[in-house]
């Protein structure tokens, strides 16, 4: 077959076939040019890093528990009006036991990272299963599916939080990983209905759309039609949905320590998780008046991790809309 | 019309009606007759022009046919085949018989994919070359299109609509389908480019023997592309004949007066021609008129024509209509 001449010159005209790119990188680029976005991307990096590397970091035990030390300043004060000089060897001070309260910051990144991240990578899983199932197949499975997240939507979070957290802290469940692990259930189960909600309802336009019919009438397989056309293009809302919900998550978490729900104290000295900066706040209300020091470590490490995820979610969402494509 | 022609596709008394439901409960209120009650065949080789107003289940008719849309009632035979009786692996090997070129090309394109993705998924999900072909495949696929085949790389959004439709009609073609339903497949391009695409469908049918059915609402074009000619008004078959017969003498009284609302490029010939005007809205699908879905708008109406529906019997040798009124 000969090509029609005005064909063959749109072609030519076209030019050379240069090196494309792909709507991820474009994404990224867009969102490298948003410097709050990626301030924010800097500030997460740097407390992953903390948390990572927290035995490293901390100039001391976060457990060691220093008689005659207790309630130090920190070293921009001199001298408490109880007559209390700062030790360098304290930057931050220490609490009503005497123990490092910079450690035990340090160590508290460990725990709200993990909160934050781990289950989030759970709520994503089934959230997007259950979200891609009943948006897709509809019918029966989306009534199902969709009348189990109403229920789970309309159970206060808290509530829930407080009645697993008291029966079952004293099981086998509750003291595994100090109670980490029996966080991570709790948050995850109440946590994934959003997802699912917000999965089911960008599949339910993209079930619209004729790229979806045309792979039905190729005779693509469902779960194909799910893994191949349905997730790369859901995927976008679901990593903005990651960046807001992790800092959620770490507030969650806090909230749960502050009302002394969150962890157990270690039984041992090498326990992985310490302590969290909910944790700290608790043991930091009580000397609010007279030592703040021990409260501000932790709220302000909180208050700047949440800003950090916020920053970095507004700038993900605005890169990965369609409808910003091919803005400068 | 030759009747030495096989005869490929043959739809009988197809119905596709959409249930409503309105309520707490859900409760079914109702049904949107998008389809009610069509006959027609098809012949091997030839097009098959599918006409008729927004709304009027042009486009429901080709989906109900790639049993896109399970169909309420009726039949679907496909080389002697019952589509509609066909489910699971079965349907979905027959698929690659049959394929469908959609109307929007912005729509119809994954933005996620590459074009060799796209073009190549029909290839790989039914496994008809092996794996490593498949982009080698996939240029010839698109040198057939008239795409340059260095761009089987890049991303949807790179390409014009003419250029997307040409990569539709590359994953149409990319099975060898002996049947293909095209969905409006130029009212979304522009006047310059759809003689292009209409000229690379007209080629294509030449090379591969392929069989269309050519829904559109721009009645030229359907003349220039149709070998036959069918008319729809909601949900219903009006008239079928051949190309010539149909726009020399339109005897449906909706037929009448479609064709004479094409304008004509002649503007004393224009003024001079009597044009049917019809008064009125098209009727809701939801409650469709009794006996003759054409009577509340029909100049020619009469009483039994709201008392039975008229049958669509042929009045000459390949010539159906479904009216009252004609003898």
């Amino acid at each position: 077959m000969t090509a029609h001449p005005a064909v063959s010159q749109t072609i030519a005209s076209f030019g050379e076939a240069t090196k494309a790119k792909t709507p991820n990188q474009e994404a990224i680029e867009r969102l490298m040019r948003n410097k709050a976005s990626v301030m924010g991307f800097f500030v997460i990096l740097l407390f992953i890093l903390v948390a990572i590397f927290a035995r490293v970091l901390s100039p001391h035990d976060p457990l060691e528990i220093t008689s005659g030390q207790k309630y130090l300043p920190p070293m921009w004060i001199k001298e408490t009006p109880g007559g209390k000089a700062s030790n360098p060897d304290y930057p931050l001070g220490t609490d009503s036991l005497g123990r490092d309260v910079l450690s035990r910051v340090i160590f508290g990144a460990r725990v709200s990272m993990v909160v934050g991240f781990v289950p989030t990578l759970v709520i994503v899983v089934i959230g997007t299963l259950v979200g891609m199932v009943a948006g897709y197949l509809g019918g029966r499975w989306d009534n199902l599916l969709m009348r189990l997240t109403d229920v789970i939507y309309a159970f206060p979070d808290l509530l829930f939080f407080i009645i697993v957290m008291v029966s079952l802290r004293d099981s086998w469940l509750g003291q595994f990983m100090n109670g980490m692990f029996l966080l991570f259930i709790s948050l995850a189960v109440v946590n994934w209905v959003g997802v699912a909600r917000l999965v089911r309802g960008q599949v339910l336009s993209l079930k619209q759309k004729e790229f979806i019919e045309a792979a039905r009438a190729i005779g693509v397989r469902t779960p194909r039609i799910m893994t191949h056309h349905l997730l790369p293009n859901t995927l976008g809302v679901i990593i903005v949905l990651i960046a807001f919900r992790v800092p959620g998550l770490i507030i969650t978490e806090a909230i749960l320590g502050y009302l002394g729900l969150g962890l157990r104290p270690p039984a041992n000295s090498d326990s992985m998780f310490v302590t969290s900066w909910g944790g700290l706040l608790l043991e930091g209300q009580s000397a609010i008046n007279a030592q703040p020091w021990i409260l501000l470590g932790p709220a302000i490490c909180i208050a700047l991790v949440v800003l950090a995820f916020t920053f970095l979610g507004d700038g993900l969402r605005d890169a990965l809309d369609p409808r910003m494509r091919g803005t400068k | 019309m030759s009747n030495e022609a096989e005869t490929l596709l043959k739809v009988e008394d197809l119905k596709m009606h959409f249930p409503i439901y309105r309520g707490l409960f859900q409760r079914r209120v109702g049904a949107v007759h998008a389809v009610d009650g069509i006959s027609f065949e098809v012949k091997r080789g030839e097009t098959l022009g599918l006409v008729g107003e927004s709304g009027c289940g042009k486009s429901t008719t080709g989906r109900s046919i790639l049993q896109l849309y399970k169909p309420t009632n009726g039949k679907v035979l496909f080389e002697g085949v019952n589509l509609v009786d066909l489910t699971g692996e079965d349907l979905r090997k027959t698929r690659r018989r049959l394929q469908m070129i959609f109307q929007d090309p912005y729509a119809s394109l994954n933005p996620r994919m590459t074009v060799e993705d796209i073009v190549g998924e029909p290839l790989l999900v039914h496994g008809v070359i092996p794996k490593e072909e498949i982009p080698e495949r996939v240029k010839h696929l698109l040198e057939l299109v008239n795409l340059n085949p260095a761009f089987s790389s890049r991303y949807p959004h790179e390409f014009s609509g003419g250029q997307r439709q040409r990569i539709g009609i590359a994953r149409a073609i990319a099975l060898q389908p002996s049947f293909i339903v095209c969905d409006e497949p130029i009212s979304a391009l522009d006047v310059s480019i759809q003689a292009q695409v209409v000229n690379l469908l007209e080629d294509l049918q030449k090379q591969f023997n392929l069989t269309y059915l050519f829904i559109a609402h721009d009645l030229s074009m359907v003349r220039h592309i149709s070998k036959r000619v069918a008319v729809m008004y909601l949900g219903v078959m009006v008239e079928l004949s051949s190309r010539d017969e149909l726009y020399e003498n339109p005897l449906h009284p909706y037929t009448q007066a479609l064709l004479s609302a094409v304008p004509i490029p002649d503007p004393v010939a224009d003024a001079k021609r009597k044009r049917v005007l019809l008064e009125g809205d098209v009727p809701s699908p939801v409650n469709p008129p009794s006996g003759c879905r054409f009577r509340t708008r029909c100049p020619i109406a009469d009483k039994v024509c709201s008392e039975s529906r008229p049958d669509f019997r042929e009045v000459k040798p390949g010539h159906f209509v479904a009216c009252h009124m004609v003898k």
